[in-house]
């Protein structure tokens, strides 16, 4: 019995891994080698899934939008969050209220946020469109240009997150000795030196963790553009979880969607390699 | 110097927090208050509250969200405390293949496991159940891996005491350990509800029918939808009323809040 209770203590999580994460992972492997619609028995297609995701323009369509997702939002958020961090690092008066104003978007679900900034970039009455107008500039459309549309999501998710990245920029800020700026003042350094040669250093763990989220984040966009602009116009926001989403529960093709999976988290893994080797090369 | 760092944080500071005050009085106000820049609603109305609650049961929707967040929340600390107490404090073979596990588990992307656990849900008849909504929640890899690090920093000493006096290990966790590493324990709750409180993905999947539907999955079909007749304060209302209770939380423990939602992200 004695030797048993550590067993039966994990026993609740290898059920759950064995219902939730092995099962599914092999069932997926099993459906991507089939046709099927859930009723019908499944038909055996061999790899004729993965030759369709290979010349299939919708797929690389979405892995073409999550990157132009990526390119604004990553170095945007890492740009606001690292300004406001360095900003908050030596404030000391009102911090707090600071950092919770930050992170007010962090806790507020995706379909708040998503409702709210569709309001704002509407092309007749939203609050910028107003705001240009009033300028005597021209209306933006923020969510009806398919050239723009995607980058306006970007700059959403931006707002959204941001908070986040802020605290943790800050932990890794304030674990950088004041000593060592002292140092630098001495030596005459100049800002940038300070930040490219004490910070940075000290902040890059801090720097690969921001951007592989956001890379997650980016490839498991969903609420947004299904709210805001349902993938359009043109298929411009269309995004990977969207695209996944849509050919099972429209179109009833659950081994293409399975294999549409697979195909994206190979994606998701290989860029989240690459951007390893660079964040650890850069620094 | 000192001037222009207020001076920006502040403006920082309204970018966050206008917005939602803005939500709040374009809910309030008329149709023709929507397009500027207020702090108090123009026209002031509850219509767009009315109709929210005419149109869709946001009511049931609430008390759906309350009682799945809540429970799932339950297990979520249930199941992490046991497994994360066994691989912290006991020995025995396999443990750190679980560890590993765990670790692969929470590196995994859900793009893989989404459609066969849509068809697990079908299979096993949840479809349209509260089961779908809590079953697979309810257990964490976070949650196991916070607990177990908890776990391990507390002394022997408090385990062999409980030990001498007859207790089982089911004690030892809930009654003697827990007490001890309640900020842990905060943080879990904390994570796990506001995760549950805010998923629109999983719900869309498995729920159809609109009596078991929780309110972020309400919200955003009511959005799509044809419901709102294109009524932007409509809909601005029903998002109001889904973000409400999270800030009203996030007002009382707004600290614990960014501490554990920091700590989450320096786990990845």
């Amino acid at each position: 019995m004695k030797r048993l209770t550590p067993y039966l203590l994990v026993s609740p999580y290898l059920l759950h891994f064995l219902v939730f994460v092995a099962f599914p992972v092999g069932f997926s492997v099993v459906l991507t080698f089939h046709d099927w619609n859930i009723i019908s028995p499944m038909k055996w297609v061999g790899l004729a899934n993965y030759g369709r995701v290979f010349r299939d323009r919708e797929f690389w369509q979405a892995v073409w939008n999550t990157l132009r997702f990526l390119v604004v939002h990553i170095p945007l958020q890492i740009a606001i969050a690292l300004f406001l961090a360095e900003l908050l690092n030596r404030t000391i008066r009102g911090a707090a209220f600071f950092r919770a104003a930050f992170f007010l978007p962090v806790i507020v679900s995706g379909v708040v946020v998503t409702i709210l900034w569709q309001q704002l970039y509407s092309f007749n009455s939203g609050l910028l469109n107003r705001g240009l107008v009033g300028l005597g500039l021209g209306r933006v459309g923020w969510l009806d240009d398919p050239d723009v549309a995607m980058y306006s999501i970007a700059v959403m998710a931006t707002w959204k997150n941001v908070g986040l990245y802020v605290i943790l920029f800050l932990v890794g800020l304030q674990s950088v000795p004041e000593q060592y700026y002292e140092a630098a003042d001495l030596e005459g350094a100049t800002t940038w030196q300070k930040f490219r040669y004490i910070t940075l250093p000290i902040i890059n763990p801090t720097l690969f963790t921001v951007v592989v989220l956001s890379t997650i984040g980016g490839f498991s966009l969903f609420i947004e553009p299904y709210i805001m602009t349902e993938g359009g116009p043109l298929n411009s926001t269309l995004s990977a979880v969207m695209y996944i989403y849509k050919q099972a529960f429209q179109y009833y093709h659950m081994g293409y969607s399975a294999t549409l999976g697979f195909c994206f988290a190979l994606i998701i893994l290989l860029v989240v390699i690459v951007q390893r080797r660079y964040v650890e090369k850069e620094v | 110097m000192k001037p222009l760092r207020y001076i920006l944080l502040t403006v920082a500071a309204l970018t966050f927090i206008y917005p939602f005050v803005w939500m709040v009085s374009a809910s309030l106000s008329s149709e023709a208050g929507l397009g500027s820049l207020t702090l108090l609603p123009i026209g002031a109305s509850i219509q767009n509250y009315m109709t929210v609650f005419e149109r869709i049961p946001l009511g049931r929707a609430f008390l759906n969200s309350l009682f799945v967040a809540v429970f799932t929340t339950g297990l979520v600390l249930l199941s992490g405390a046991m497994v994360g107490y066994a691989l912290a404090r006991m020995t025995f073979r396999g443990r750190d293949a679980i560890f590993y596990l765990i670790i692969f588990t929470m590196t995994l992307p859900f793009q893989i496991t989404l459609i066969p656990n849509y068809i697990t849900m079908v299979k096993l008849g949840w479809v349209d159940s509260y089961l779908a909504l809590i079953v697979p929640f309810a257990l964490n890899s976070l949650s196991v891996l916070l607990f177990r690090q908890a776990f391990a920093g507390l002394p022997q000493a408090l385990i062999d005491a409980a030990r001498i006096d007859g207790a089982n290990e089911l004690r030892i966790i809930f009654q003697i350990l827990i007490p001890n590493i309640l900020p842990t324990v905060l943080t879990i709750t904390i994570l796990t509800f506001m995760g549950l409180w805010n998923e629109a993905l999983w719900p869309l999947i498995v729920i159809r029918d609109e009596a078991t539907m929780t309110m972020p999955q309400l919200v955003t079909l009511f959005s799509v939808g044809g419901r709102a007749d294109g009524q932007l304060g409509v809909k601005i209302a029903a998002a109001v009323l889904l973000a409400l209770p999270i800030i009203i939380l996030y007002l009382f423990f707004q600290k614990h809040f960014i501490r554990s939602m920091a700590s989450s992200g320096m786990k990845d």
